[in-house]
């Protein structure tokens, strides 16, 4: 299973995407934000940092980088797509995912330990997880903030598009202590927090973040209202 | 030469840390009196020629495209000098 990481210009913690993928037994393959081009990949990976060094607002000149169209339609055609952090903000820039992500409400850069509850592990990126597991995850972040209006937040709820919630204390004022959504197929996940900083003890607080990427299946590309189902079928084995 | 005016700002309903710690800075200076302050981005667009209805549409495209983002930020869009359209 080939796995892209998307290289923008500012990008921070693509290397470290590569080498959880990698850890998770899938090979990683890099992508650079100037070509359309997706290198045959089965699933991608737009990693955190300050992509075009968050000119204008996070993640929206990313957005219309050439290798987002292709990441775009891809996506559209049900292959999965983990956007972290800086990733997730692209993702709610592009549309790929409702609501937006706005300045933490107490104007401060969040940086530390974040315990997180797993909502629904049954999408592409959480098969590996309990619903309702509860792991560490480094969280660090300046505009973490999630936000979308009442209907949009509510129909998240409803539909279990929640996908991780933050526990003890909200660090950065998401609304309804949202870490991450996923989109109704469950393919497309975006994350707060950095599940790629968690797969190794000796550099990261323990290895919690490695199901994220354990939990892709060979099944790719499949059509969007089955990934979910196919996704479920073939869960991969807890790392 | 026409110059075209492009303001963004938080949606009323969206928190806004920024403008909350300018709040909070003006009475520290000795500036009272003020009950709220929001913060926005203001974007001068040189555009060549004439400003027509057709480049006024698109102006706004741009606005509603890359320059706010329409879940969280509302824009307003007039020609330099003129009161807004």
């Amino acid at each position: 299973m080939r796995v892209g990481v998307v290289t923008f210009p500012g990008s921070l913690d693509d290397v470290d995407a590569a080498r959880a993928i990698r850890a998770a037994g899938r090979e990683a393959v890099p992508l650079w934000h100037g070509d359309h081009d997706l290198r045959g990949v089965d699933a991608v990976v737009l990693p955190g940092g300050f992509s075009y060094g968050d000119y204008l607002r996070c993640g929206a000149i990313a957005r219309f980088a050439p290798v987002m169209t292709e990441v775009l339609a891809a996506a559209r055609e049900g292959m999965p797509v983990l956007g972290i952090c800086n990733g997730f903000q692209i993702l709610c820039e592009a549309h790929l995912l409702p609501g937006a992500l706005v300045r933490n409400h107490r104007q401060r850069f969040v940086c530390r330990d974040q315990r997180v509850r797993v909502d629904n592990s049954s999408t592409a990126w959480t098969a590996a997880y309990g619903d309702g597991q509860e792991i560490v995850l480094p969280l660090k972040n300046g505009e973490g903030g999630y936000v979308a209006d009442k209907t949009t937040l509510d129909r998240l709820e409803g539909d279990g598009q929640v996908v991780a919630r933050y526990l003890g204390g909200n660090p950065n004022g998401s609304l309804r202590d949202i870490a991450g959504i996923c989109n109704g197929a469950g393919t497309v996940v975006g994350l707060m927090p950095h599940p790629e900083h968690a797969v190794d003890a000796l550099c990261g607080p323990g290895t919690d973040g490695l199901g994220f990427f354990a939990s892709l299946s060979g099944r790719v590309a499949q059509p969007a209202a089955t990934s979910v189902t196919a996704s479920r079928a073939s869960t991969s084995p807890t790392p | 030469m026409a110059r075209v005016v492009v303001d963004v700002m938080l949606k009323p309903e969206i928190l806004d840390p920024q403008g909350k710690a300018v709040h909070g800075a003006l009475p520290r200076l000795g500036f009272d009196g003020v009950v709220g302050v929001r913060q926005g981005k203001r974007f001068e667009l040189e555009l060549d020629g004439a400003v027509t209805p057709e480049r006024l549409e698109q102006v706004r495209a741009m606005a509603a495209t890359l320059l706010s983002n329409p879940v969280i930020e509302d824009f307003s869009v007039r020609i330099d000098g003129e009161p807004e359209a």
